[in-house]
């Protein structure tokens, strides 16, 4: 990435930090031993489905949750020792846009700034440019609860921003939001790592927000981190192409019977109504399928062809879809 | 999204415990003033009380033979009243919406000193507490209440209040940050009622019998209620004041504590 302000942390560690990390409640490990690093100047994709345990590694990474056990440095701070340090330099918007609605969104921000010691030049000058950053515009004199859901997710941005923090944490920043909003929260957050350095750890449930935003995506399931890598080397781990015969309830097995003794192709997974086929080359493996199909008398709804996506990859690590479960 | 010019570095540290006291107390404040359902019943429920004990009872009691000539009735009712505006009071319910809402959360991830958290939204209280004494002590004045120990009396007798209902506030405060629910935090007045009328509210104790002579002897209200009669009746007790102020620190020790270590709890991360 091209940060032109671009903050190493001390000694140039990774900005994130976590090792054999857990958290338990109760007898549930909502997050069951994740190791990762993240270098000064990513944004880190965190992929999975509701209560895969994202939120809980965001609350730990970001001090309001002690871990059960394992460490995690953060900004090169330790987040259960060094939690007043680690706290100056993140940002953070959480799931649901923290606010105060009885004041207005300048109060808001002026408040940030002095529970961060700035002194009052700094914070007008901050209120300033955040104003220009998240495009609140007149509204930003009015009472918060006046305002919609997507400029309050923009105003709890700017919040975890009023200190320029060196690493941001934005937890689901765009669950609930219409495209328009999400095209924006997208544009904000890839300008924040771009041209400030900020480094950012995004969770979430859509595909498409790791794929498009993420240097490197890691998906967690059960608590657990279960792949990590670039979203281009996660897909081209399942194979160049993928086909996806879309069945009727009870045929998969037919179909799987069928094609697994394809010599082209490589594996077969089943996610509910489609029978999922890994192929190294597409165009010229649909047609042997196709006909094997047809020989063997099992009758498919549709025939696609289609390069890989994270929750191909999602399918082939855990045998689950995760788009079952976004919204 | 437009293009932003982002200039210097802002240097982000801790604000320091008066700072950081300052800013939440400014904000509760701010919004206590936004709030006028936090003040409007807390005021009209205890003049409404006054006037009607006061209409009621007046006659009754002074003419009953049972008190020294010149007693006065109103005087002995004005602390009563006082008590009533300014117990309970707090913003309990603000701190519950704050939890609900998430933005606690944000604060938590502030660098701010936790305890001011607690101490911001008691110095509003505080304000709050005294500006509510100050329309139902002048309710009594118009209506004739000579202040035996003047103008400094005045004065002692509205802080007071403001330190009872102060001390009065750990409670609430506990309730919403053990629970944060707003139902159990409104249910908290139901510890008023104990202290408010298991006390001297309407009879002096010499006219209390059997079980309720028992109760009121405990009761640290009635000997609120004892030290700031005497400041209206008949001057400058200081036994009488004394035992109210031990009174208030009690209350104040119990409830502080309480509420103290529901906020380690909130706060602890666990």
């Amino acid at each position: 990435m091209s940060g032109l302000m671009q903050r190493a942390t001390p000694d140039r560690q990774p900005a994130i930090r976590a090792s054999a990390l857990v958290r338990r409640f109760g007898d549930n490990d909502a997050v069951a031993g994740v190791d990762l690093e993240v270098q000064a100047g990513e944004i880190y994709g965190f992929l999975g489905p509701n209560g895969a345990g994202k939120s809980t590694m965001v609350r730990m990474l970001t001090t309001l949750l002690t871990p059960t056990s394992g460490t995690a440095q953060v900004a090169g701070h330790d987040v259960a020792t060094d939690a007043d340090r680690v706290r100056l330099r993140i940002g953070v918007a959480l799931q649901e846009a923290a606010l105060d609605g009885k004041q207005t969104g300048r109060e808001l921000l002026d408040l940030q700034g002095r529970l961060y010691g700035l002194s009052r030049t700094e914070r007008l000058r901050r209120v300033k440019e955040l104003l220009e950053l998240v495009s609140i515009g007149d509204a930003i004199d009015r009472r918060i609860n006046t305002y919609s859901g997507g400029m309050k997710r923009r105003l709890d941005l700017a919040a975890a921003l009023v200190h320029q923090p060196e690493v941001l944490f934005l937890d689901e920043p765009t669950t609930g939001l219409d495209p328009t909003s999400r095209a924006a929260v997208w544009a904000e957050v890839r300008y924040l790592n771009e041209h400030l350095g900020i480094t950012i750890f995004l969770t979430t449930q859509y595909l498409e927000e790791a794929d498009a935003l993420a240097d490197r995506v890691g998906i967690i399931a059960l608590g657990k981190l279960v792949a990590e890598g670039t979203p281009t080397d996660l897909k081209r781990a399942i194979g160049s192409d993928v086909i996806v015969a879309k069945v009727t309830a009870g045929q998969a097995a037919g179909v799987v019977a069928v094609v697994e003794r394809l010599a082209e192709v490589d594996r077969v997974e089943i996610a509910g109504d489609e029978v999922v086929m890994s192929v190294d080359r597409g165009a010229a493996a649909i047609s042997p399928v196709a006909v094997a199909l047809a020989e063997a008398g099992v009758t498919v709804e549709g025939l696609t062809l289609r390069t890989p996506t994270l929750d191909d990859v999602f399918l082939h690590i855990t045998g689950g879809r995760l788009q079952e479960d976004a919204a | 999204m437009s293009t932003v010019t982002h200039g210097e570095r802002v240097h982000p540290r801790a604000a320091g415990f008066f700072t950081d006291w300052r800013t939440v107390s400014l904000r509760a404040l701010r919004l206590t003033w936004r709030d006028p359902e936090a003040f409007g019943p807390a005021l009209a429920i205890p003049l409404f009380f006054f006037v009607v004990n006061i209409g009621a009872l007046q006659k009754f009691v002074e003419g009953s033979g049972s008190f020294p000539p010149g007693f006065d009735y109103k005087a002995f009712q004005l602390p009563v009243a006082v008590i009533f505006a300014v117990t309970g009071v707090s913003r309990a319910g603000s701190l519950v919406i704050d939890i609900q809402d998430g933005y606690l959360d944000r604060l938590l991830l502030t660098p701010v000193r936790r305890g001011t958290l607690l101490l911001g939204l008691m110095t509003a209280d505080f304000v709050l507490i005294v500006c509510l004494v100050l329309p139902v002590l002048t309710l009594g004045l118009i209506l004739g209440i000579h202040v035996a120990t003047g103008i400094v009396g005045i004065v002692m007798f509205v802080l007071f209040a403001g330190v009872w209902g102060l001390a009065f506030t750990g409670f609430p405060y506990a309730i919403a940050l053990r629970t944060g629910n707003p139902t159990a935090v409104n249910n908290a007045f139901l510890l008023f009622f104990p202290f408010a009328f298991l006390t001297t509210a309407y009879l002096p104790e010499q006219a209390m019998t059997g079980w309720l002579a028992t109760a009121v002897k405990f009761n640290p209200t009635t000997y609120l209620l004892s030290g700031m009669r005497s400041m209206l009746q008949t001057g400058w007790e200081w036994g009488e004041i004394g035992k109210g102020l031990l009174a208030i620190a009690g209350v104040g020790a119990l409830s502080f504590s309480m509420a103290f270590a529901a906020l380690r709890g909130r706060v602890n991360r666990s």
